[in-house]
């Protein structure tokens, strides 16, 4: 079994960087490079500030984007071209099929990530010559980020068992924003009464908590991380994924291929 | 010549022309839109829906909303502005992005405050701008410094001052300089010296580049206005005992003992004019209140880079 | 015991806006294959045979039936260890080389590393792919994918192997490849079943036929039987470019191809056909029995169920 789903992670991995998707890293690094260099003119003290908010900020965005574009493909595209029958003729489940695929995903943005931080961590020493102790905490942000496509993943994984691309883009993008927008969906829930009390109560927790991961401004600023705070998101990140996954895993096992 | 070179060299000569003409055409666009390269209008000006719009990237947006106040600010063609209505929005956006940005409720005290041209003249904007950062930094002594200044200079308001001063003075790893103020609010607010005593401070503590040049050109004109103080009751007093007002400075000079001749900090001379001291190049001394010939009108002030001595 | 057993399987799809529209794309099938054996599935397009194909591979869920394939349900995944499947104009992962695509498929046919290697070149080597086991996919040709097709169906020395149209797009080259590849897996005793509308093909390597049309069996027959059989009917072929008319009295076809004439006449019928060619002084080139063909067989089986269905209509 796990052999399988190794082997589709793999190939999965493969497929991404045969489809140049690294390539995406020479413009990350232009793009940091260029403000590395840039920001000392606009004010002293602030340099590290934008490094390390656009240097992040980046890695989120392009990141998201790549798990997006990648991910709503993965089921649809095997089914398209028809290189899923000859893979399901074998001893693969479908289930396995599907959690081969999220690990292979999710290890692409992995290893893009690991290289971007390798970036990051340039341009910071670039502008302030010198590593300081609260820096380490950029790497707790880049892990937030790295749950953040987990979850992306999970979710353009689960559109893509039954949804054409372009409709699952939109689907997965749009549950982005909301999840960015959850802490305020549930103080609005908070004030409204009745009926709508309940579904907006239901809508607010059942939507992707995106917000509690973007730790960036806080790191930018030095400020610490409390440990709970990484406990918990890594259950929510592991638990929502593991529920989406079982999610795209019943709608694919009772999918007809036509 | 077959088609597909016909096609080729047309296509081509297209794209050179179009694309050089469209140039062209920018620039006599820019041309008719003379403050339009920096729009006066923030299509977007509430904070709220920028940091929903944000999507989380707060800090990012924050940086960029900074970079275009200083931008707006700073540029060399607003010194002939006579408002700058966009500054307050871009600092409260700023702010409510990224509380944490101090940086910008130093700049938006010292440039918020005072009036035009050298600053946007909305003191009271500033205060509640200052009071928002101290509710998000309580612990950061600046802001208390900032705020006194804001008081202190522009509303004249001496006992808000004073407490400003005082509650920043109590934090810890506070600059000496507000313990300082403080107490001189409460005794010699009105003086020349309390003013010098400010903007030494600040020019000391200050962390961005702008607002320390400014108060540079502040202590340099605080000087001017002091020697202007200090030579025309010497020349009051020369007329009181001889009689008439002296003919030069020199004759002054020479009546007072000096050793040499009084220079304004530019190295040029002091002059009496109709009794009266004057700068000889007012227009190099921005923000002086004495010395300057009657119906004056100061110029704006662009950022001068004195080298600092 | 038969290698494959189809239990009734059955497949209603539902079309339209709402899904209630009922279509049916085969109807209960009962059907037997016994090991070794070469079975060709006939069909006009749309009869049925990829619907079976995909129902088998589990690919497809059916509306009610099941079937057995070595002794075990269709359904259950040990089986397919042993089975190997070729859809119709494949297409494979084309940033892979043979190589590679091999590789990964026989990982997840659960085959280590050594298995691997040892099969693999002895497997390129029996489709003809050996010299371009490092090329990219996206660049080998139509043929040359429909052979990879058919390595990575039998790398893992599957019992049962089903292929769906393994002929459509080939050039006659490509066709006689795959014809002579599926004679030797047969000599291997494998039980191939595979899915095709080209007559010619099932007639030379079937050794059962059956034929479907509109999501139903029509008839399954064994190939050797059918061809054997002589309808009674005879072929003259004689120099010239005229049929006299004594002939075309007797026959309903006659052909003219250049300066050779050639007719079908019944058996019976010989003698005065041949007293009619050398009155009027015309050579005779040959005399044939005519054999039935599949195709035969095959139109008149679709022939009948038109003529029952306009019957029951």
């Amino acid at each position: 079994m796990s052999a399988r789903i190794i082997a589709i992670a793999s190939n999965t991995f493969r497929e991404a960087v045969r489809d140049r998707v690294l390539y995406n890293l020479i413009a990350f690094a232009l793009l940091l490079s260029g403000a590395a260099v840039l920001v000392g003119e606009i004010s002293i003290d602030i340099e590290k500030l934008v490094v390390i908010n656009l240097g992040l900020t980046a890695v989120s965005l392009f990141g998201i984007v790549i798990a997006i574009f990648i991910g709503i493909q993965l089921v649809s595209k095997e089914i398209e071209k028809r290189t899923l029958y000859t893979v399901l003729s074998r001893p693969v489940r479908r289930w396995e099929f599907i959690v081969g695929k999220f690990f292979g995903l999710t290890g692409t943005l992995v290893v893009n990530t690991f290289f971007m931080a390798i970036g990051v961590f340039a341009a910071l020493l670039y502008v302030e010559h010198k590593l300081v102790g609260p820096d380490a905490m950029i790497l707790t942000a880049l892990y937030f980020i790295i749950l953040q496509f987990m979850l992306i993943c999970s979710l353009a994984l689960l559109f893509s068992s039954f949804s054409s691309p372009l409709l699952s883009a939109v689907f997965t993008f749009a549950l982005f924003v909301i999840g960015s927008f959850a802490d305020d969906l549930r103080n609005f829930a908070a004030l409204t009464h009745g009926l709508t009390r309940w579904i907006a109560m239901g809508l607010a927790y059942l939507v992707p908590n995106f917000s509690a991961f973007n730790i960036i401004g806080a790191v930018a600023h030095g400020q610490p991380v409390a440990v709970s705070l990484v406990a918990h998101n890594s259950a929510y990140a592991l638990l929502y994924s593991a529920a989406v996954l079982a999610g795209a895993v019943l709608v694919f096992e009772h999918r007809n291929l036509k | 010549m077959n088609s597909r070179r016909i096609t080729t060299i047309s296509a081509a000569s297209i794209l050179v022309v179009a694309m050089g003409t469209g140039v062209c055409l920018l620039r006599s666009i820019d041309r008719d839109r003379p403050t339009a390269t920096l729009d006066q209008v923030l299509l977007i000006s509430s904070p709220k829906f920028l940091k929903r719009a944000s999507l989380g990237y707060d800090g990012l947006m924050a940086d960029i909303y900074w970079t275009r106040a200083v931008q707006y600010f700073g540029r060399e063609h607003h010194a002939d502005a006579t408002e700058y209505k966009l500054l307050a929005p871009l600092l409260e956006i700023t702010t409510y992005l990224d509380p944490k940005l101090l940086v910008a409720y130093e700049y938006g005290g010292n440039f918020l405050a005072p009036p035009p041209p050298g600053g946007a003249g909305q003191p009271e904007r500033a205060v509640k701008l200052l009071e928002f950062g101290i509710e998000k930094n309580p612990q950061e002594w600046r802001l208390y410094m900032s705020l006194g200044h804001i008081y202190f200079l522009e509303l004249k308001d001496y006992a808000k001052a004073e407490s400003a001063f005082a509650q920043g003075a109590k934090l810890p790893n506070a600059h000496p300089s507000l313990g300082v103020m403080a107490a001189l609010m409460a005794t010699r607010s009105g003086d020349l010296d309390t003013a010098r005593a400010l903007w030494t401070a600040t020019y000391q503590t200050a962390t961005d580049k702008n607002v320390r040049d400014n108060a540079f050109e502040h202590l340099v004109a605080l000087r001017v206005d002091q020697d202007v103080v200090r030579l025309q009751e010497a020349v009051d007093a020369f007329r009181q005992k001889v009689g008439r007002l002296p003919e030069s400075m020199s004759e002054l000079g020479a009546a007072e003992g000096w050793p040499g001749l009084p220079a304004d900090p530019d190295g040029g001379p002091y002059l009496i004019v109709d009794g009266r001291v004057e700068v000889e190049n007012p227009n190099h001394f921005p923000f002086i209140t004495k010395g300057t010939p009657p119906h004056y009108t100061p110029p704006p002030p662009r950022f001068i880079h004195r080298a600092p001595n | 015991m038969p290698a494959i057993e189809i239990l009734g399987l059955e497949k209603t799809y539902h079309v339209g806006f709402w899904r209630k529209r009922p279509k049916c794309a085969l109807k209960p099938l009962r059907l037997q294959v016994e090991e070794g054996e070469v079975f060709g599935f006939l069909g006009p397009n749309g009869a049925g045979k990829t619907t079976t194909l995909k129902l088998l591979m589990g690919l497809v869920f059916p509306t009610s039936g099941s079937a057995r394939i070595l002794g075990h349900a269709w359904d259950d995944p040990a089986i397919k260890a042993q089975i190997g499947f070729l859809p119709e104009q494949p297409y494979f992962y084309d940033y892979l080389t043979a190589h590679e695509l091999l590789t990964y498929y026989g990982r997840l046919s659960g085959m280590g590393s050594e298995e691997i290697a040892q099969h693999l070149d002895a497997t390129l080597e029996l489709v003809g792919l050996r010299d371009v086991k490092g090329l990219q996919l996206r660049k080998f040709s139509k043929g040359m994918l429909q052979r990879c097709g058919i390595a990575q169906a039998i790398l893992h020395h599957p019992k049962v192997i089903f292929l769906d149209e393994p002929m459509s797009g080939l050039d006659p080259v490509g066709r006689r490849e795959v014809r002579d590849l599926i004679v030797r897996l047969k000599q291997q005793g494998k039980t191939i079943f595979f899915s095709t509308h080209i007559l010619a093909d099932a007639e030379a390597l079937c050794d059962r036929v059956a034929v479907v049309h509109q999501g139903e069996l029509r008839g399954v027959a064994t190939v050797a039987e059918l061809t054997a059989k002589v309808q009674g009917k005879i072929e003259i072929v004689w120099q010239g470019t005229s049929v006299p008319a004594s002939i075309r009295v007797l026959s309903g076809e006659y052909h003219i191809t250049g300066d050779t004439a050639r007719a079908t006449i019944a058996e019976n019928q010989q003698d005065p056909a041949i007293d009619a060619l050398r009155r009027e002084h015309l050579r005779l080139i040959s005399i044939t029995p005519v054999r039935a063909s599949l195709e035969d067989y095959f139109v008149e089986r679709l022939q009948r169920a038109e003529t029952s269905a306009g019957g029951k209509a």
